[in-house]
């Protein structure tokens, strides 16, 4: 077990742009192992990537293993896992993580089995222990528990990381690094399934996760014409629309802008919670947000034992009057 | 044709009760449903059925009353229930899942093996994965449309921004979200075929021929070592009564912070 030393991290690009989630990883990885001594290692896989080393090593990266051949152009479950598991096999990483992506998901149990190792799944904490051993931390039951799992016996150690949770580090321009080309032993026969399109779809073009402001509604909403208001709010502030399971699975909403465990997790400035009564499912999407605001006609909500600030209230007088005071608060700034 | 179907049965609440010895999930005496994901996989593997002829086998790992989801499973549509159930079984990580459900899949000739993409008490999406490697067999996860040509299957992956179209031959292992189709409710007669007429036969470590060092716990490369309740208390300020009042000492606050 001692032969397995470095913590490595799945460098995951699409069309040669790398996910945002392994930078937040590297940036995971980078500490981790600086509290062990031990290096923090990125594997590149794909095709014409090479470039994309240098900015891996600006973002933490003591080592970039790039893994680049025509075969890998596109992600497919069984040829990035072969050459991964391959590279594992050689060099004995202790730790890997991935992000919890539709890619991150679906490649990293694949490699566990090959590799006859644990995974612990969509993590929203690491650290390492006194002996040195990776602890995984992750909510389970919708929530309702956080679960902290280690994998004592088996190596490497490996995790997949909820997207948004990490954080990256700084970007240094400086920060010099090894690239080591690495020769992919890999053929057509290695790969069943074959990709014949990849389709775009052309979503509302919402980006929860990287907004600053949000304005979330819930079941109190009480419909698609309720969350109308809930965008007129979100344009005062300059946020976005986000929701809770319950309006989604409604069907007021598209999921596309769901926070909390099943939906996406989400750090902004300001989080507006309206008629949301704050499920423990819900507030383990949004609870890290800086300043969190909870309108709520329920003043037992639990959502307002998690807010900064409440009203008691219903939304459809608080929102319109809340709309119209920022307004007069900004027109007065502006004058 | 030979379609495995494995499938979860899951608490339905948000009660959690977790033994303190193992530090693992308490089924027992918990109100339990199919796990969401899997009954999509059922429901596809029994369409299937119904389009091009297919033998439906329901398969579930888990403690005896597990037997009523294969029942519901036999009431849909699948045919054939066989229900994994030893005390060595208890408190595999998903590693140790897979490798007992892959022992319970090689005494099959199957053509397409499902499973839901996630169950929605350990949000894990890594059994299906795990199963297939076991297998060595290919995998496509989150597949939102299946149609088969001969021996091939087209398949639409979804992504985060879209889907991926993927050619793959059987066998192959599916695992099925919600956007694949809507799962029927079971007949009348479906129902009372699924007590009467049809069987869940029992399969325990000693019939699948398993070390039971190699399942459950023991089997397991994960250890939950500690398990707590999330506290993100925050000493908030409440506002309640006029509205007018309440908004205007909301934005004031915020204005103060600089939040706005």
């Amino acid at each position: 077990m001692n032969e397995y030393k470095d913590i490595w991290v799945f460098a995951e690009q699409r069309e040669q742009r790398l996910m945002n989630v392994s930078l937040e990883i590297l940036g995971e990885a980078r500490k981790l192992a600086d509290k062990k001594g031990v290096k923090a290692c990125a594997v590149l896989v794909g095709y014409g990537v090479k470039g994309l080393a240098d900015e891996l090593i600006k973002y933490g990266a003591d080592v970039v293993y790039v893994i680049d051949n025509p075969l890998l152009k596109n992600y497919t479950t069984e040829g990035y896992a072969k050459v991964i598991a391959d590279l594992a096999n050689e060099i004995k990483p202790e730790v890997i993580l991935y992000g919890a992506t539709y890619i991150g998901r679906d490649l990293a149990p694949r490699i566990a089995s090959r590799l006859h190792t644990g995974l612990t799944a969509d993590c929203t904490g690491l650290d390492i222990d006194e002996n040195g051993l990776l602890l995984q931390i992750r909510p389970a039951f919708g929530g309702n528990l956080i679960a902290t799992i280690i994998c004592p016996e088996r190596r490497p150690q490996m995790a997949t990381v909820r997207p948004g949770v990490m954080k990256k580090a700084p970007k240094d321009g400086k920060r010099e690094g090894e690239i080591i080309e690495i020769q992919a032993n890999i053929k057509e026969g290695d790969i069943r399934t074959q990709i014949f399109d990849i389709i775009k779809e052309a979503k509302s073009k919402v980006n929860i996760e990287e907004a600053d402001i949000i304005v979330s509604g819930g079941r109190g909403v009480g419909g698609a014409e309720g969350f109308k208001l809930i965008q007129q709010l979100a344009d005062a502030l300059g946020g976005v629309v986000g929701a809770s399971r319950a309006a989604v699975d409604a069907g007021w909403i598209s999921s596309d802008h769901q926070v909390g465990q099943t939906g996406k997790t989400v750090r902004p400035k300001l989080y507006v919670a309206c008629g949301i009564s704050g499920a423990i499912q819900h507030i383990a999407g949004m609870g890290n947000a800086k300043t969190i605001i909870a309108i709520n006609k329920n003043p037992d909500a639990p959502i307002f034992k998690v807010a900064d600030y409440g009203i008691v209230g219903d939304l459809f007088k608080v929102i319109p009057a809340l709309i119209e005071e920022i307004k007069r608060i900004k027109n007065n700034e502006l004058a | 044709m030979n379609i495995l179907v494995f499938i979860k049965q899951v608490p339905d609440t948000n009660e959690v009760k977790i033994d303190p010895v193992t530090k693992t999930l308490i089924r027992e005496g918990v109100p339990s449903i199919i796990n969401p994901d899997d009954k999509n996989a059922l429901e596809e593997a029994i369409r299937i059925k119904e389009e091009y002829g297919a033998k439906v086998i329901v398969i579930t790992m888990g403690p005896p009353q597990a037997e009523t989801a294969l029942r519901e499973a036999l009431a849909m549509g699948a045919d054939e229930a066989y229900l994994l159930t030893d005390r060595v079984f208890a408190g595999a990580d998903t590693y140790a899942t897979a490798k007992t459900l892959s022992k319970m899949a090689k005494k099959f000739d199957y053509d397409i093996i499902f499973c839901g993409r996630q169950a929605i008490d350990g949000d894990t999406a890594q059994v299906g994965p795990q199963l297939a490697e076991q297998l060595n067999i290919p995998q496509v996860t989150y597949v939102k449309e299946v149609k088969i040509e001969g021996d091939t299957l087209i398949v639409k992956r979804a992504l985060e921004d879209g889907y991926e179209v993927i050619k793959v031959k059987m066998p192959v292992l599916l695992t099925a979200i919600k956007e694949l189709n809507t799962p029927r409710y079971p007949s009348i007669k479906g129902i009372f075929e699924a007590y009467r007429e049809k069987e869940v036969k029992i399969v325990t470590a000693a019939d699948l021929g398993v070390d039971p060092q190699e399942v459950g716990l023991k089997g397991s490369p994960t250890k939950v070592i500690s398990t707590t309740t999330p506290e993100t208390q925050r000493a908030g300020e409440i506002f309640t009564g006029n509205v007018k009042e309440c908004v205007q000492n909301l934005v004031q606050r915020l204005v103060e912070k600089h939040v706005i």
